[in-house]
């Protein structure tokens, strides 16, 4: 039967404010060109019953950008770029269910832009790590005193990577993987 | 035409497909739950409209409901009210995404995406 060739699929959000870098990190680690799905606001948000919400209220898309990482014959793993713009969150709630945790990106040059991207992961429980973005290559600052900037809790891992580079997502990625087997093998 | 009765009709447009309708009929078509066209496809089944066997035909294998939307260019909400009536028509089948409830993450599936990652 052709639906059961189908691989088991799972999904990690990669959040944080504009600009900050999910689109190329989503991009620098998937196999695929990151795609791009956009969703009327009316629709993905305000639950509509009809046509003529979309027509009158004010046109605005949603757009989410994906990667795909085939991990085994089985198993893929997808990642989603949240929205950055803070209207938008309520695309997050559907984003964040069924995912594994997150990775909340930061520009270093403007950390505060993903505050509200930490307080929502930690709101909901939902785990994550840091991964602070260098944009010009370089990062001025450890990550114990970004750790202290945030108030984040010691528990969350804070790493220094570079969104461009295969293998900085990548290890951003599994250090996320790393925190999520610890936790489940404390039950 | 202004700016935004141009982007209205570029949003409004692609629901002309679902006949008008916005909400889907069944819950599990989410972001990353794969189909299959069905093939051959059952006898009894109402011959598929136009874009109807544009989407079969972009899950001969297995594809996710976000993937296929993205490569028709269309909104996922518009995409899983059409797969919600092939499914109907016993056209595609679907596959729920990994399970992942809060706290059940289970070691085993994890193991095997850090496996996967580390091969990168
Ligand atoms: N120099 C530099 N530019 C970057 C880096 N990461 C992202 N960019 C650029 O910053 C801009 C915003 O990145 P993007 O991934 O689209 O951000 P998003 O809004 O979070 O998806 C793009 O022009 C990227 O090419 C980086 O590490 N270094
Ligand atoms: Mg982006």
């Amino acid at each position: 039967m052709a639906g059961s060739e189908a691989p088991d699929t799972v999904k990690i959000l990669i959040a944080g404010g504009f600009g900050v870098g999910k689109t190329t990190m989503v991009g620098s680690v998937s196999e695929i060109v990151p795609l791009r799905t956009e969703e009327p606001l009316t629709v993905a948000g305000l639950g509509v019953d009809d046509l003529a919400g979309i027509e009158q209220k004010k046109a605005t898309t949603v757009a989410l950008d994906f990667g795909r990482i085939t991990l085994n014959d089985r198993l893929v793993l997808y990642l989603f770029g949240t929205p950055g713009q803070q209207r938008f969150w309520f695309m997050w709630n559907d984003l964040a269910v069924g995912a594994l945790g997150a990775v909340v990106l930061i520009d270093v040059r403007r950390p505060e832009s993903s505050f509200a991207a930490i307080d929502f992961f930690e709101r909901r429980d939902i785990p994550f790590v840091v991964a602070v973005n260098g944009f010009d290559g370089s990062h001025p600052y450890p990550p114990e005193e970004i750790r202290d900037s945030l108030a984040l809790p010691d528990d969350v891992p804070v790493l220094l990577c570079d969104a461009r580079e295969r293998t900085s997502s990548r290890d951003v990625l599994i250090a996320l993987l790393d925190l999520l087997i610890a936790s489940a093998k404390q039950g | 035409m202004s700016e935004s009765d141009a982007v209205a009709g570029r949003l409004v447009r692609p629901f002309t497909l679902t006949g008008g309708r916005t909400r889907p009929s069944r819950a599990c078509f989410t972001l990353i739950a794969t189909v299959t066209a069905v093939d051959p496809p059952p006898d009894h089944a109402p011959r598929p409209q136009p874009e109807q066997a544009r989407i079969l035909r972009r899950c001969a294998r297995p594809v996710a409901v976000a993937e296929l939307a993205a490569l028709l260019d269309l909104p996922v909400s518009v995409v899983v009210i059409m797969l919600c009536d092939l499914l109907e028509a016993g056209l595609i089948t679907v596959h729920p995404p990994h399970p992942v409830t809060d706290r059940t993450l289970d070691l085993d599936l994890l193991q095997k995406v850090r496996d996967g990652l580390g091969r990168l």
